[in-house]
């Protein structure tokens, strides 16, 4: 079976993945990048999508990803 | 020593305690919010607010930094956990958003990941003056409160655009003291005095500007109901100390509103009575030599 591999923006930068889903390339860097998902929050092109829904929210290609963790604010 | 006029030690009552702020419906043991950027190391943020007493500190969120495992300051992971720990109530910050839709998205993403529904919402409208973009912070104050937030605008000190986010649903106002990171104190302490007179039920905490406790005792005085401030504490060469030193002036100001504060006038009056003052003439001379 063949992957289907879609180049998508994470955080800025274009990164090919075989995700399908939110939760998949979550997943996915949590595998290879190390990526605590615990503390993240995340947006696909600008819309904020609770963690709820991750897994049924798609991604296609040139989708662009925020993955957001708390950080120091004033 | 003991002396015959020591007075009575008749303590103080503890007007703190008797003075709670609420802020939607909590009550703050105190009127210092701290920031939580720009500190020389996780150690002293986390001794900074511990020595400032805030009960609030405010909190962002940022890209997490795919591929890199951050170990040094600045550290996302480390942070968190020294802001979870310190006991204070976060107040997340949509910081450098430039619309309302972005400060939107970003605290819907805040409130998840916080699990709050505070948020100090800014809409900036210039990189060098940092001013809030008054329009755009009223459209995003308006769908916030619809989404069941509970909205601490970062605002200027305009009474139409108070309203605005007042009918908008805000409860608190932040009008600033100076553009953020100036540290000039209050700009304007006019225009925020008569904020004060015409919304006297709304907490007003001012936000920005403040470089050094005197301004923050003076914000107090003129009846704010409470101080926000982050750079004149984190970039401060002692912040730990300067934090205890803006604890000090915010509850000294704020004992000074309660306590009414006497008008200044422009000529010289006497505190010391005049009745009963000794008259020391030289012999012969004519006429008393007491004031006129």
């Amino acid at each position: 079976m063949k992957i289907e591999r879609i180049t998508i923006i994470v955080n800025g930068a274009p990164r090919e993945t075989e995700a399908a889903t939110l939760a998949g390339l979550l997943d996915e860097l949590r595998a290879r990048e190390g990526l605590s998902i615990e503390a993240v929050a995340t947006a696909v092109n600008g819309v904020f999508a609770p963690a709820a829904a991750r897994a049924s929210t798609p991604l296609k290609e040139r989708d662009a990803v925020e993955i957001l963790s708390p950080r120091q604010g004033g | 020593m003991d002396g015959l006029l020591q007075p009575e030690t008749d303590a103080a009552p503890d007007t703190a305690s008797a003075d709670p702020l609420t802020l939607y419906g909590r009550a703050m043991a105190s009127r210092l919010l701290l920031g939580t950027a720009r500190y020389p190391s996780p150690h002293i943020l986390s001794d900074a607010i511990a020595a400032s007493g805030a009960a609030i500190v405010t909190v962002s969120l940022r890209r997490e930094a795919i591929g890199l495992r951050r170990e040094a300051e600045g550290d996302g992971a480390g942070f968190w956990d020294i802001v979870k720990n310190s006991g204070a109530a976060l107040l997340p910050n949509t910081a450098g958003c430039r619309t309302a839709r972005e400060a939107v998205t970003t605290a819907q993403m805040a409130r998840e990941l916080f699990g709050t529904s505070w948020v100090k919402l800014e809409v900036i409208g210039g990189e060098d003056t940092l001013h809030p973009d008054v329009f755009g912070l009223v459209d995003a104050a308006r769908t916030l409160t619809s989404e069941g937030f509970e909205v601490f605008p970062y605002t200027t000190d305009d009474l139409s655009v108070a309203e605005r986010l007042l009918a908008a649903g805000c409860e608190v106002l932040m009008p600033w003291g100076a553009p953020i990171g100036t540290g000039r104190g209050l700009a304007d302490p006019y225009a925020l005095r008569m904020m004060r007179a015409a919304f006297p039920e709304i907490p007003l905490i001012v936000d920005a500007g403040l470089g050094r406790p005197s301004h923050a005792a003076e914000a107090m005085e003129l009846g704010l109901d409470a101080a926000l401030l982050n750079t004149a504490v984190a970039l401060a060469g002692d912040p730990v100390e300067m934090a205890r030193a803006f604890a000090g002036a915010v509850e000294a100001g704020r004992r000074a509103w309660r306590a009414d504060p006497m008008e200044p006038r422009d000529m010289a009056a006497p505190s010391t009575p005049i009745d009963g003052l000794a008259q020391f003439n030289e012999p012969g001379a004519v006429g008393p030599s007491a004031p006129r």
